[in-house]
């Protein structure tokens, strides 16, 4: 049995027919075929799967993609914009905030929406904030200075 | 160009892909065609397999194939190997018992593979790897060192009697009794080293594709080392020949060690996709990560310093029980060994060293290499008991250390565990981290603290590692089975952009942009147009992979090699060109140009006339490209000094990093904004080795409880404090690059630091780490109830 589900991904209006049990990280990974969403755990624990619905920060493993239906999703892929990077993914690269890149477009999916919500954080909100994403390069060092210099950015 | 090369903070040129969500991950390629493979793993710690029934599940839909250990039996497919033997006592071979890719009869840990299904979609395959019937006989595991060595214990395995590995030793025994019958102190101490989980952030995964038109098998894997990978499966397991395989390891999110190995998953994967004429993939979900990805660490360690009248060190004798885990993963053997022992003397003088290891299997998943390796237990007994002489002694440590401290012109210095330091500067270290953490002023914080209920400690860390490994000719002496050399290879297009091939594999580090900077700066090519190609055995003609913080020190130095060769073959272009003696042409920042004169022509126009060669040496090859090996004659050796401050909240034993200073000495730095983020990311992980991590299994049923992020406690943000990282530059004297190696550091240095602060605060060595809230509340509760008993 499937289901047809229709969302707009970046953007895009994207309808696909689908097992009801696909999860949204599935439906973006699988169905089509959108990599930068990445899978690091099966408990909602890490962060790696972090894109936008409807603006807000949601762990993609965490919600079946039923349940985005007619929602607006962005996931990293679609933060540049002409061909202009997100002043959150400048940072990242400015303050060396990734190595192996895994945990990274979760990680700043999840520190936009922080910077939504607060826009001039403390380091100690920032720290806060960041717990459901876990990186285990970096020490969330240069995580933090990347996500403060991108709150600063986006502040203009 | 000047803010390109050596010793420059030059921004990734890795990162766009990474931050625009454009990597290319293993678990981001699929293939046509492609089916998809589920374990079917033991729920039990230790049983034999009675019945297998694959009926119902064969039937359910999508299934393209079931096999288990007697189909990989029929195929005569050879178990994983160890590559590494280490001798006993006794000079006889470790014992490294069979190790099949699917269990054959009985099961050995919890997660250990009892069926793989081969099906459609991957929910297929997951749903009917449930429906498979496994009729168990359930045997009383053991998972614990102490047990597995008790006579009557569980046996793992039949052909390892007392469940030993091997019972091995180093060092001069005679000369360690000696100093301590004359020693005027002796401190003991006793260590659990906890085991951890290497957790990459991306799960292992796999695809094996096999062409039967050209009789090719292609894999696709998160690993390491693709070339190291490729002559185990051709060599040992499969017996195919190399030029017939072909790995890829594309992006890989983080390794730490757990990516070295070959496992059982992908070694499915090439079986399964040989028979089936099919891709099959396989990605791990972070339970099996945790239920098979080897583990680190794990070992039970006594420890005594002899000390004379003075302070002076006379000697150290070390008695660890390593835990191996269930079966003998790729180079386990070497870890609690010659990557440990080799390094008990320290930055010390210490003359006499003598250590004693019994490597034991138990049901548990197996241990090998986990950031350090071996170095993060060596500097942990050293640091830890060298802080315990100093509060026994009451001497300062800092005083302590300096008094044993091996000095800047004793090198290069032998010590009684065979390593020759290379180069150092442990005093100065140690002064600038004391200065960077206002030790004079830890006193006064101390009582500030106290005013407020709260416990202050500070603790210490002069570490040493052994890195660049290694001279292939000592490593085989101690039982190696591979040479450790590196290679690389740059080529140039007639354009006058560059190609570098490395033989080291980056899944985090950096290399496409630190390879593209030594390459810029010794080429004077602008790193813009230098492409580092790595990861795959097609286009890089040999390697042996990262791990042991080497990839700069020995891949680094094989391309610099490869550059000196480019620049002789440019200066006899050039000399033609300009119409002089090739001894009269000098080459410097990318340009060749003529002694005492103002002829000169940049590398580009050398490199086009190599492939466009219509003016040309008459007795040259066309094309400007070059290879090189570069094997090691020593070691390197970085150093420093890690020093933690911590305050402990005495009514909840929380455990707060106050701050943190490391002055590290990596010999000369490349790009030291990425060796800042190397220092920052080991210090993390032994922050959270220290604090928070640790691996548990029951002991009666030999269940893994901690199987997911929800009972693995892994370094959160809000966990960890910023670091202050300082380095000093103590060039090797042996490589090109004079360079030493980084991405070990911080997690050899952190855990000894950091326990030393927490025990400095709570005034006691006795308590294990990972110091968790609990354990540090129940040590100032007894101590309370102690001081009202009085």
């Amino acid at each position: 049995m499937t289901i047809s589900v229709t969302m707009t991904v970046n953007g895009q209006s994207v309808t696909r027919d689908v097992e009801p049990r696909t999860l949204l990280v599935q439906f973006l990974r699988e169905n089509l075929g959108m990599t930068g969403t990445h899978v690091g755990c099966d408990t909602s624990q890490c962060g790696a799967c972090v894109v936008h619905v409807n603006g807000t920060s949601v762990k993609s493993c965490t919600i079946l993609a039923a349940q985005a239906q007619g929602a607006k999703v962005t996931t990293v892929e679609g933060l540049a914009q002409d061909g202009k990077l997100h002043p959150m993914q400048e940072a990242f690269r400015e303050n060396h905030a990734l190595q192996c890149g895994f945990c990274t477009p979760g990680m700043i999916m999840s520190a936009i929406d922080l910077v939504q919500r607060n826009p001039n954080p403390s380091e100690e909100t920032v720290r806060h904030e960041l717990e459901g994403n876990l990186c285990r390069c970096t020490g969330y060092h240069n995580i933090v200075k990347a996500v403060m210099a991108g709150a600063q950015a986006m502040r203009g | 160009m000047t803010n390109q090369g050596i010793g420059q903070s030059v921004r990734r040129k890795e990162d766009f892909r990474f931050i625009t969500g454009q990597g290319h991950y293993t678990d981001d390629i699929n293939r046509p065609g492609q089916l998809h493979a589920a374990f079917l793993r033991s729920p039990h710690a230790f049983a034999k397999i009675r019945a297998i029934r694959l009926d119902t599940a064969k039937k359910m839909p999508g299934v393209v194939a079931i096999y288990t250990g007697q189909d990989v039996a029929a195929d005569k497919v050879g178990g994983l190997i160890c590559g590494w033997t280490v001798k006993d006592k006794k000079g006889d071979p470790h014992k490294a018992p069979r190790h099949d890719i699917i269990a054959i009869d009985h099961v050995r840990h919890v997660g250990d593979q009892v069926a793989v299904v081969i099906a459609q979609s991957l929910s297929q395959a997951k749903d009917a790897a449930e429906a498979i019937e496994v009729d168990y006989d359930v045997l009383t595991p053991v998972v614990d060192v102490v047990t597995a060595l008790k006579p009557g214990a569980p046996q793992v395995h039949p052909d390892a009697p007392g469940n030993l590995c091997y019972d091995w030793e180093f060092g001069d025994k005679a000369a360690t009794e000696a100093a301590f019958a004359k020693a005027a102190h002796v401190t003991r101490i006793d260590l659990l080293n906890n085991r951890l989980s290497p957790n990459p952030m991306e799960p292992r995964s796999a695809i094996g594709e096999y062409d039967p038109g050209t009789d090719t098998t292609t894999v696709y894997t998160t690993s390491q080392n693709p070339h190291v990978l490729r002559l185990i499966l051709c060599a040992f397991v499969f017996g195919l020949p190399e030029h017939k395989v072909r790995v890829i390891a594309p992006d890989v999110g983080g390794g730490f060690g757990s990516k070295i190995f070959n496992y059982p998953e992908e070694t499915v994967c090439v079986w399964a996709a040989r028979k089936l004429k099919k891709p099959v993939k396989w990605t791990s979900d972070r339970t099996e990560a945790f239920l098979t990805d080897a583990h680190g660490r794990d070992h039970v360690t006594h420890a005594e310093l002899a000390i004379d009248k003075d302070g002076k060190f006379l000697a150290l004798r070390v008695d660890t029980k390593a835990n191996m885990g269930a079966y003998l993963s790729t180079f386990a053997s070497a870890v609690p060994t010659y990557l440990y022992a080799l390094l008990l003397a320290g930055q010390y003088t210490t003359p006499a060293v003598y250590a004693e290891v019994k490597a034991v299997f138990t049901n548990t998943t197996p241990v090998d290499a986990y950031r350090g390796a071996g170095r993060p237990e060596a500097t942990y007994v050293v640091e830890r008991i060298v802080e315990a002489a100093a509060r026994e002694l009451k001497m300062d440590p800092v005083e302590l250390r300096k008094k044993n401290f091996v000095p800047v012109d004793a090198f290069p210095y032998q010590t009684p565990v065979a390593c020759v330091y290379d180069s150092g500067q442990y005093a100065k270290a140690l002064d600038e981290a004391c200065k960077a953490a206002d030790y004079a002023g830890f006193a006064k914080r101390k009582a500030e603290s106290a005013k407020k209920g709260k416990l202050r400690g500070i603790g210490f860390c002069a570490y040493i590692e052994a890195c660049g490994i290694a001279p292939s000719s000592v490593v085989g002496s101690l039982g190696a089975g591979v040479g450790l050399w590196e290679s690389g290879q740059i080529r140039f297009n007639a354009t006058g952009s560059v190609f570098v091939y490395t033989g080291s594999h980056s899944h985090g580090q950096g290399h496409e942009t630190t390879f593209a900077q030594i390459v810029s700066d010794k080429l004077g090519v602008p790193i813009e147009n230098i492409e580092v190609v790595h990861g795959d055995t097609a286009q890089v003609p040999m390697g042996m992979g990262t791990y042991g913080s080497r990839s700069l020190a020995v891949g680094g130095s094989a391309l610099m090699r490869a550059a000196d060769k480019i620049i002789e073959k440019g200066k006899r272009i050039a000399a033609h060109l300009m119409e002089a003696s090739v001894d009269d042409v000098v080459f410097d920042k990318g340009t060749f140009s003529v002694k005492g004169t103002d002829k000169q022509v940049p590398m580009a126009q050398v490199a086009f006339t190599a492939y466009v060669p219509h003016n040309y040496p008459a007795d040259l090859e066309p094309g400007l490209e070059a290879s090189a090996f570069y094997d090691p004659v020593n070691f390197t050796f970085p150093a420093g000094v890690h020093i933690a401050e911590v305050e402990i909240d005495s009514d909840t034993g929380v455990t707060t990093v106050a701050n943190w200073v490391a002055v590290d000495d990596f010999g000369k730095v490349i790009n030291p904004m990425i060796v800042e983020g190397q220092v920052h990311g080991g210090i993390a992980q032994g922050i959270g080795q220290a604090l928070l991590e640790g691996v548990v299994y029951d002991k009666e049923s030999g269940q893994l409880l901690t199987a997911s992020f929800l009972d693995y406690c892994m370094p959160r943000a809000d966990n960890l404090p910023s670091y202050k990282v300082g380095m000093i530059e103590t060039p090797c004297p042996h490589n090109p690059l004079g360079v030493k190696g980084c991405g070990e550091a911080g997690a050899i240095a952190a855990p000894a630091a950091l326990m030393n602060a927490i025990t400095d605060a709570l005034g006691t060595e006795e308590i294990t780490m990972p110091a968790t809230p609990l354990k540090v509340w129940k040590v100032i509760q007894s101590r309370h109830l102690a001081a009202a008993a009085e």
